[in-house]
């Protein structure tokens, strides 16, 4: 790269990636699903950015979380940025200049992989609650069947933040030999029984909206938006710190006098989360809520070995990039450092940062300089090293 | 290099091939050293932000870690050597860090700025704290939350169950073996598990 000197605008019109494109890539073998069942042939969405080198060794996989999808950097079709763009792109920590990234959206997601909103083949109507559970493991093994057409067979990383992290920790447990590096962020071995609790709330939240129809609510052409809406909004208070929901909200009112009524929206925390609950009921699927919350709920990969995280570990290969963020109650400090034990106790090559931020599980998501000098600075190794 | 003093000198007590805990470890800059010139591996343990970020840049495996909440992660003896060098004085549980230290490790090396240096004792016999390279700082501001001798350690390190194996000064980058206590700027000091 040049040192080319640019003022502020410039440069960070430099730094996107600009308009991107979606790609499909459609699989006829069934997928073998964790529990017993297999998903008929299906679609995988995608998006990449940057350019395979001629070595092949340059891909990094970046694996999505709960709400978000393939669209990871640059801007779609609606000039919309992609949910790691300040993350991903020329210049950036995950350079795409040097790397070159791929964002899958999983099957049973809601933008654009097979998923409950398509049609069972079995019945020619929507899947709805009978699409197939998928776990973390199906989703990493749908994830490597696109590789293997695209022709990668080790990926320079795998990256992932909260969800996304547990999809490359089982990265580095069912394909060791097919990854260097697993950077997982903002993520825990395993739910606590608090976070199911959550989890269980928000989906009690959708299936008794009288608008789920026991998942089939297709055919009635309504969405259950008052049981999303709910699980969306105690899900987003999970996602902030205490500290930052009071710096961002405090008391503050919408208006000067006090209502005294049960129903109208007095303080702006409530209409905030009225405001994420509508636009999320708008856009997600119900169905996929779900399936999403129910294979974070299952991801456990000591279940397999008698409780033991240190020896589901002995089988990684991979080098390990481990973030968390001090405000983080949802998948706390904690949670990360049990990994860093299983990975110490195998003797496996770790790093791992503990991140001062005040934005609670969000962080991950934002642009702290102390996180994004880390993740930088663990890119430019990998880079190096592959050179 | 760290703002550590006598580094090389420390270095050479570590044997070549080990496997090394660096508590403290700054910019990794020992670490990176000790796995060019004497092929170790292992971790550091540093609290800072920009250190920690500055061992990632280098390469070096690190754990953003407080010292303070013990050394749990590790088990009994994972390590060749540990290290906590100019540690041990911005520390506030310091008997029951040498203790983990002592466990995690089959060797340990510690350092640590030696107050009983000459200068230090002509500037109390003056009336006033001591401020030099080894000790930087004025009483008000100073980081150093422990301030001990060569010989204090002598007997902290006997209350700890370690046994002694070397110890000496360190003076300008040089070994001190004579009257280390008078003599040397930084004491170490090379124990195991009593």
């Amino acid at each position: 790269m040049s040192a080319f000197a640019a003022p502020g605008f410039l440069l960070s019109a430099m730094l996107s990636l600009g308009p991107v494109t979606p790609q499909e890539m459609h699989f006829d073998a069934p997928l073998p699903l964790r529990s017993g069942a297999s998903l008929p042939a299906y679609r995988l969405v995608y998006e990449t950015y940057g350019r395979l080198n001629a070595a092949r060794n340059n891909a990094v996989l970046v694996c999505h979380a709960l709400n978000a999808s393939h669209h990871v950097a640059g801007l779609d079709g609606n000039g919309q940025a992609g949910w790691w763009d300040n993350l991903v792109g020329p210049g950036k920590p995950l350079d795409t200049d040097r790397f070159f990234v791929i964002g899958v959206n999983n099957p049973g997601s809601c933008f654009g992989s097979t998923g409950p909103m398509h049609l069972n083949p079995a019945t020619g109507q929507p899947w709805g609650a009978d699409f197939p559970v998928v776990t973390v493991e199906d989703w990493v093994d749908a994830q490597a069947l696109l590789l293997d057409r695209l022709g990668i067979t080790q990926l320079a990383a795998v990256l992932g933040g909260s969800l996304g992290g547990m999809q490359a920790l089982s990265w580095s447990l069912r394909h060791p030999q097919r990854l260097r590096h697993c950077i997982a962020v903002a993520t825990a071995p395993s739910l606590s029984a608090q976070n199911i609790a959550f989890n269980e709330v928000a989906r009690r939240a959708i299936v008794t909206d009288p608008d789920f129809h026991g998942g089939h609510f297709y055919a009635h052409g309504v969405v259950p938006a008052r049981g999303l809406r709910v699980a969306r909004m105690i899900g987003h208070i999970t996602y902030l710190s205490d500290d930052s929901m009071e710096a961002k909200f405090g008391r503050q009112m919408r208006e000067a006098e006090l209502a005294y009524s049960t129903q109208a929206i007095e303080f702006q925390i409530e209409s905030y989360l009225r405001h994420q609950g509508d636009k999320f009921a708008g856009y997600f699927d119900a169905n996929t809520y779900l399936l999403i919350t129910r294979a974070l709920d299952y991801f456990d990969p000591a279940r397999a070995h008698g409780g033991s995280l240190a020896r589901a570990f002995a089988a990684a290969q991979a080098k390990f990039l481990l973030v968390s963020f001090t405000t983080d109650w949802r998948f706390a400090p904690a949670r990360s450092r049990e990994i860093v034990k299983a990975l110490v106790d195998n003797q496996h090559d770790v790093s791992y940062a503990e991140i001062d931020a005040p934005h609670g599980h969000d962080a991950f998501l934002l642009e702290d300089p102390r996180y994004h000098e880390v993740m930088r600075a663990y890119f430019a190794n990998i880079a190096r090293e592959i050179r | 290099m760290d703002a550590r003093t006598g580094l090389d000198q420390i270095a050479a007590l570590v044997p070549t091939g080990s496997r090394v805990l660096d508590l403290g470890c700054g910019s990794g800059a020992l670490l990176a050293h000790l796995r060019e010139a004497r092929g170790c591996r292992g971790f550091g343990i540093e609290i800072d932000d920009a250190l920690v970020a500055q061992c990632i840049r280098r390469d070096v495996k690190v754990l953003q870690l407080n010292l303070e909440d013990g050394l749990s992660l590790f088990d009994d003896d994972s390590f060749d050597v540990v290290l906590q060098l100019d540690t041990l004085q911005n520390l506030r549980h310091t008997a029951q860090l040498l203790r983990e230290t002592a466990r995690v490790g089959h060797q340990a090396i510690v350092s640590f700025p030696n107050f009983a240096h000459w200068p230090h004792r002509l500037s109390v016999l003056r009336g006033r704290m001591p401020v030099s390279k080894a000790l930087p700082y004025q009483w008000f501001d100073t980081p150093n939350i422990r301030v001990g001798t060569f010989a204090d350690f002598e007997v902290l390190a006997q209350q700890c169950g370690l046994r002694v194996i070397d110890a000496f000064g360190l003076h300008e980058g040089r070994r001190v073996d004579r009257w280390p206590n008078l003599l040397a700027s930084t004491a170490v000091f090379r124990f195991e598990r009593a």
